[in-house]
């Protein structure tokens, strides 16, 4: 048998599967009215879910971005501190942030038009459901036992298997948070080990490492001072002597510091 | 004959274009059988497309079971294997 016709048996079984039937057809009017009622419900709380979800992701992107942007900032002080070693360390880390965002597009993406999916096919549930209710109480009005068996059956097939089309549209959806939750998590704890976002303690580092090279030229400076002053002699005496001697030291490195790195460029 | 494409819609299709929507879903089970999701998609939209231009929309408020109920257009082979997972995985 072709694939379609397979599919489609499966299907219908399935979808008539979700309803019961009475002994009188206006019960199980009822009862498939109700059944539908549930199902929108459901529907609705769907949409809700892969909204929150696209919601989490649209989060960690941004943070994913925030730390990227931090990382080319630090790439460029480290370049400028000619520590090729520690830009490239920031540009390495920024690359690897650049591919996990690429995959987060791609998933938002998904669950974006899943989510307009969604939506859509609870409004077609719902015209589906009003049509429904009017027609079953039509139904129940003129109801003949003769007649009613076809017609009710007809009405009764054509919204199971609405619901049962929307059923699989809710299954792919909470399949597709799953895994989205699944990585998602997963990303939260890269972050969290630093791995990824710089701004754990890991990136700390980086920091710290670029401020030291900040720090010692003016370290050097000192240094070369205080040599000079132990070879100077007399000079140092009258220095020693001097009122506020005591602020010297704390203002030398930054008078220091911008001759050294003149040097450097 | 009532076609439903699964996520979008009921349509109404003359018996005459039954042949062609046979012809196409040989396509489309060899490629389910294969294992060729590029082919299984191709084969998809060709078969969605045929009931499209063939078929006329059926409005959302009317309410009666289709004849023949086809994937959604972004199924994938394993969506649809999963569909059929009752009755076991298709031959092949």
């Amino acid at each position: 048998m072709g694939l379609m016709r397979r599919f489609s048996n499966i299907f219908k079984a399935k979808a008539s599967k979700t309803l019961d039937k009475y002994e009188d057809p206006r019960e199980t009017l009822d009862y498939s009215y109700e059944r539908t009622l549930e199902m929108l419900q459901k529907m609705r709380r769907a949409v809700a879910d892969v909204a929150t979800s696209r919601k989490r992701i649209e989060l960690q992107a941004q943070q994913l971005q925030r730390s990227a942007a931090k990382l080319e900032g630090q790439a460029k002080q480290a370049v400028s501190q000619n520590r090729e070693d520690l830009a490239i360390e920031a540009l390495t880390r920024r690359q690897s942030i650049a591919t996990q965002l690429t995959d987060l597009q791609a998933q938002h993406d998904q669950l974006k038009a899943e989510e307009a999916r969604m939506v859509e096919a609870s409004q077609r549930l719902q015209t589906k459901v009003d049509s429904f209710r009017i027609r079953k109480e039509t139904m129940k009005a003129n109801y003949t036992a003769a007649e009613a068996q076809t017609k009710v059956n007809e009405a009764i097939s054509g919204i199971g298997e609405e619901m049962g089309d929307v059923g699989l549209a809710m299954q792919r959806a909470e399949d597709k948070v799953a895994q989205m939750q699944a990585r998602s998590g997963a990303l939260d704890e890269l972050m969290a080990s630093g791995a990824l976002d710089d701004a754990s303690m890991s990136s700390d580092r980086l920091q710290a490492e670029l401020d030291r090279g900040f720090a010692e030229p003016a370290v050097e400076a000192e240094l070369a001072r205080l040599k000079g002053e132990l070879t100077g002699g007399s000079t140092t005496a009258k220095q020693l002597d001097a009122p506020d001697q005591e602020a010297a030291p704390a203002t030398a490195p930054a008078s220091a510091e911008a001759p050294v790195e003149e040097d450097r460029r | 004959m009532i076609v439903r494409i699964s996520g979008e819609g009921q349509f109404e299709v003359p018996e005459r274009h039954v042949d062609e929507l046979n012809r196409l879903d040989d396509d489309l089970t060899k490629a389910v059988d294969g294992g060729d999701e590029a082919q299984f998609t191709a084969a998809l939209q060709a078969l969605l497309t045929s009931v499209r231009t063939a078929g006329e929309e059926l409005p959302a408020d009317w309410l009666g079971p289709s004849d023949l109920v086809l994937p959604s257009p972004d199924a994938t082979i394993h969506e649809v294997r999963e569909v059929l997972g009752d009755e076991g995985l298709i031959p092949g």
